[in-house]
């Protein structure tokens, strides 16, 4: 037993002697570098400005399904903390700068995201987001093709509603169907037995489990269902139906991309934070302090633009074929 | 038990799922960047061996199963149920043929095998990767057939069928692979 009992200690400090080392092979990481100056290029050449704004905020995200990280700011001991944020995207802070007349502006930037942690999350990734003054979300959704496919030639790209997705993948309107008939149509594919009044709910759940998936290349999804327009204008489709005027970008089944034609109703906005607030209370999640300077912004005047972001993590997961962050991130959440 | 959130949920978790004791085999964060948290979820059923996928939104909760796994040696069989024994506490377990399963055709009297059990008792059976048991009975061996192919049916003292290289005798001892059934080799 003596031989067995040194060779066991000999392999547990092995393993505790490599947990210094990167996840990421130094090779991904140098694609990552190539990805990221590919990206700026990108942007110099369309004269679109370079922006840094805060990581650390006072006010927090709305979305209730977004759970900013907290953090205590303090000057010394027994004097009151001050309650920060870490920016989840840097939306807010961007549109207040058009609305002081940046222009087009990007960032690429860190951003964090509580309790999200998986093959394809971790709390703290590298969002690419930028803006286009006069654009729409279709003219917008043209720019993020270009960029990716000239990260990731020979990518073919197709364009679909999520009406048309619905229909065409399980026969379903998704904007009249009833939360009902959402419910039914998972029980059919997934085995779900929560229950869950929120229609969107069984939208994503549908989306997430059956049909991304199925979204083989790159496929734009656009006019989503109003309920999900978060920042994105609300307008009407041929058919009638509300839609907003928000597209996602999915690679090979995986969520690259969210863009918007952005709302710039100061009022709409103003009731949107309302809105996700009295949500966020019904489902007993936080109250934190809403940007109400994004509504003064809006009030003031930001000019018509679409934005979108782009997950950057798992754009070079892309170029490289990897199908975990682990991959191409150096220091993971579980060693960082 | 303790109740588990699906923001907890690992691999390897032991819990109750319709009833039966389940096995969590692979846990997956599933999230739309807006919208609702899911943890997609690989399942075993310990009982029936079934593996299937659930998907549990956040903050739904499950509660743990009281599943063990020990070590245990096998002691006899008394023409219904298998005994084993727990060789800390001395402790003996009856297992029923469900619990057994296939594993029956590999458990030699001492040797040793993993039980699983629920609520202390036995659900699953686990024989060592690699066992050693004698042919009682195949053909006679062919002399000086050492290096060429070919095959034939050796039923073990278990009562286990293998087939095995044809200069193999009644009487020897063989290794073989539980995993795959397979011979590996004479045992030394």
């Amino acid at each position: 037993m003596h031989w067995r009992g040194v060779l066991e200690i000999t392999s547990l400090n092995n393993i505790q002697d490599n947990l210094w080392r990167p996840g990421a092979p130094i090779d991904h990481l140098r694609a990552r570098a190539r990805v990221l100056a590919q990206i700026r290029r990108f942007f110099a050449d369309r004269d679109v400005l370079e922006v840094e704004t805060p990581v650390l905020s006072h006010c927090a995200v709305s979305d209730p399904f977004i759970d900013s990280l907290e953090v205590s700011f303090g000057f010394q001991p027994g004097i009151e903390d001050e309650r920060l944020y870490l920016q989840t995207s840097p939306e807010y802070a961007m549109k207040r700068l058009l609305a002081a007349g940046s222009g087009d502006i990007y960032q690429m930037a860190k951003v964090f995201r509580n309790g999200e942690s998986g093959r394809r999350h971790n709390p703290e990734f590298t969002m690419l987001e930028w803006y286009r003054l006069g654009l729409n979300d279709r003219q917008l959704m043209d720019e993020v093709a270009a960029l990716v496919t000239a990260v990731v030639p020979a990518l073919p790209v197709r364009y679909l509603s999520y009406a048309e997705l619905f229909e065409r993948e399980l026969g379903l309107d998704p904007h009249r169907a009833t939360r009902t008939q959402l419910q039914q149509c998972c029980r059919d594919h997934v085995d779900a037995p929560f229950d869950d009044d929120d229609r969107d709910t069984w939208l994503n759940l549908l989306m997430s489990h059956v049909l991304e998936p199925r979204l083989q290349g790159a496929v734009f999804i656009h006019s989503y269902p109003a309920s999900m327009a978060a920042l994105a204008q609300v307008r009407e489709d041929e058919q009638g139906r509300q839609v907003a005027a928000r597209f996602e970008l999915f690679v090979d089944g995986v969520e690259l991309a969210n863009g918007y034609h952005e709302l710039t109703d100061a009022a709409e906005q103003a009731r949107r934070l309302d809105a996700d607030q009295q949500q966020r209370a019904a489902l007993g999640l936080p109250q934190r302090p809403l940007e109400t300077r994004l509504v003064r912004a809006l009030e003031a005047g930001m000019p018509d633009c679409a934005g979108v972001a782009l997950g950057v993590d798992r754009l070079v997961m892309l170029t490289l074929g990897v199908d975990n962050l682990e991959q191409v991130i150096s220091f993971m959440h579980a060693h960082a | 038990m303790a109740n588990y959130s699906s923001n907890q949920f690992k691999n390897g978790m032991k819990v109750m799922i319709d009833g039966d004791p389940c096995s969590m085999v692979d846990v997956e964060f599933v999230k739309p960047g807006k919208g609702q948290a899911f943890t997609r979820v690989r399942l075993r059923n310990l009982l029936t061996g079934r593996i299937w996928e659930r998907t549990f939104k956040s903050n739904e909760s499950v509660e743990g199963a009281d599943v063990m796994d020990l070590d245990m040696e096998y002691l006899y069989n008394d023409g219904e149920m298998w005994h084993f024994m727990d060789p800390n506490s001395f402790e003996q377990f009856a297992a029923d043929a469900n619990a057994v399963g296939d594993a029956s055709k590999w458990l030699k009297e001492q040797d040793k095998s993993i039980i699983t059990l629920w609520n202390n008792n036995p659900i699953s059976v686990t024989p060592p990767n690699f066992v050693e048991l004698e042919v009682v009975e195949t053909d006679p061996g062919l002399k000086g057939d050492t290096a060429q192919g070919g095959s034939k049916p050796a039923i073990l003292s278990t009562g286990a069928t293998v087939r095995v290289p044809l200069f193999i005798e009644q009487g020897e001892m063989l290794r073989i692979d539980t995993r795959t059934g397979e011979y590996v080799s004479r045992a030394n």
